[in-house]
């Protein structure tokens, strides 16, 4: 491997850095596009990572409609995703284009009532708390 | 009978296994999660500190260090949103993750929040085979 090309090999985040600009503004446009966006492994009906499934069961849960998009299946939004929010796993929930978290924390959100508000104030209604009135 | 060499030999085995075994369990075959205990103690001064290794639940070799859990309780996290706190943890070990590591599940909790709930941390999910592919 001659010098030039070791060189550019070796800078992963000149080369990211070539190609991310035209992918920021693509994930921009896919985040703002629904209300709910979760990146993945897998597809909503075959998670390929536990993380990834555990999210998908909780957003089923409540109800939730939502895009999905497999990082699996395209390696600059894997790469470009974590990029875009600062966060290096995966998977990763967008709710009203603004960055939410990850597994743990939404697993969180979804234990202490937070998730519900979240989804309210952004006006969808939780299948869980529609659950919830009757006995209050 | 076994000649008294055949039982020096067999012996000097014994002793080759034990110390094998034991230089495994020495903190040299756990390079990446000594780090991650180390920059956590030092950058975040926790109360409580477990840094579990769950990569065996994964499609990894044997003895990889790719998937962590941190249960951490640190003053640090006063008044931090869970994103941030998650995201203060991902910049400390932003070398970890480049280098390997590949889940991270995290804990992140005030010494006050850690005394009010109760300590049933569940393992995090198995695996559904995405890793690598």
């Amino acid at each position: 491997m001659n010098i030039l090309t070791r060189s550019i090999f070796s800078k992963p985040t000149l080369i990211r850095r070539l190609f991310s600009a035209e992918t920021n503004e693509k994930i921009k446009d896919l985040v703002t596009k629904s209300k709910v966006v979760l990146f993945m492994k897998g597809v909503p009906e075959q998670p390929r990572c536990g993380f990834s499934n555990a999210v998908v069961q909780i957003l089923r849960m409540h109800g939730v409609k939502y895009d999905a998009y497999n990082v699996l299946e395209n390696e600059a939004l894997r790469q470009g995703i974590k990029d875009f929010s600062n966060w290096p796993t995966i998977p990763q929930l967008y709710i009203n284009g603004e960055f939410v978290g990850g597994c743990d924390i939404l697993l969180n959100m979804h234990q202490n009532g937070e998730l519900i508000e979240t989804l309210e104030k952004v006006g969808i209604n939780s299948a869980l708390k529609q659950n919830n009135e009757p006995s209050k | 009978m076994l000649s008294n060499v055949s039982k020096t030999f067999l012996s000097n085995i014994r002793k080759c296994n034990y110390w094998n075994a034991t230089i495994r369990q020495m903190s040299a075959e756990k390079p990446i999660e000594n780090s991650i205990k180390n920059k956590m103690t030092t950058n975040l001064v926790p109360s409580y500190l477990d840094v579990m290794n769950e990569s065996y639940m994964h499609n990894v070799p044997p003895e990889s260090e790719t998937h962590f859990k941190i249960v951490i309780v640190s003053e640090h996290f006063f008044n931090l949103p869970n994103l941030k706190r998650h995201q203060l943890i991902y910049n400390l070990l932003k070398d970890e993750l480049q280098n390997g590591v590949h889940a991270l599940s995290i804990v992140a909790k005030t010494s006050q929040e850690w005394d009010a709930m109760d300590k049933n941390i569940g393992p995090s999910p198995n695996c559904r085979g995405g890793f690598g592919k």
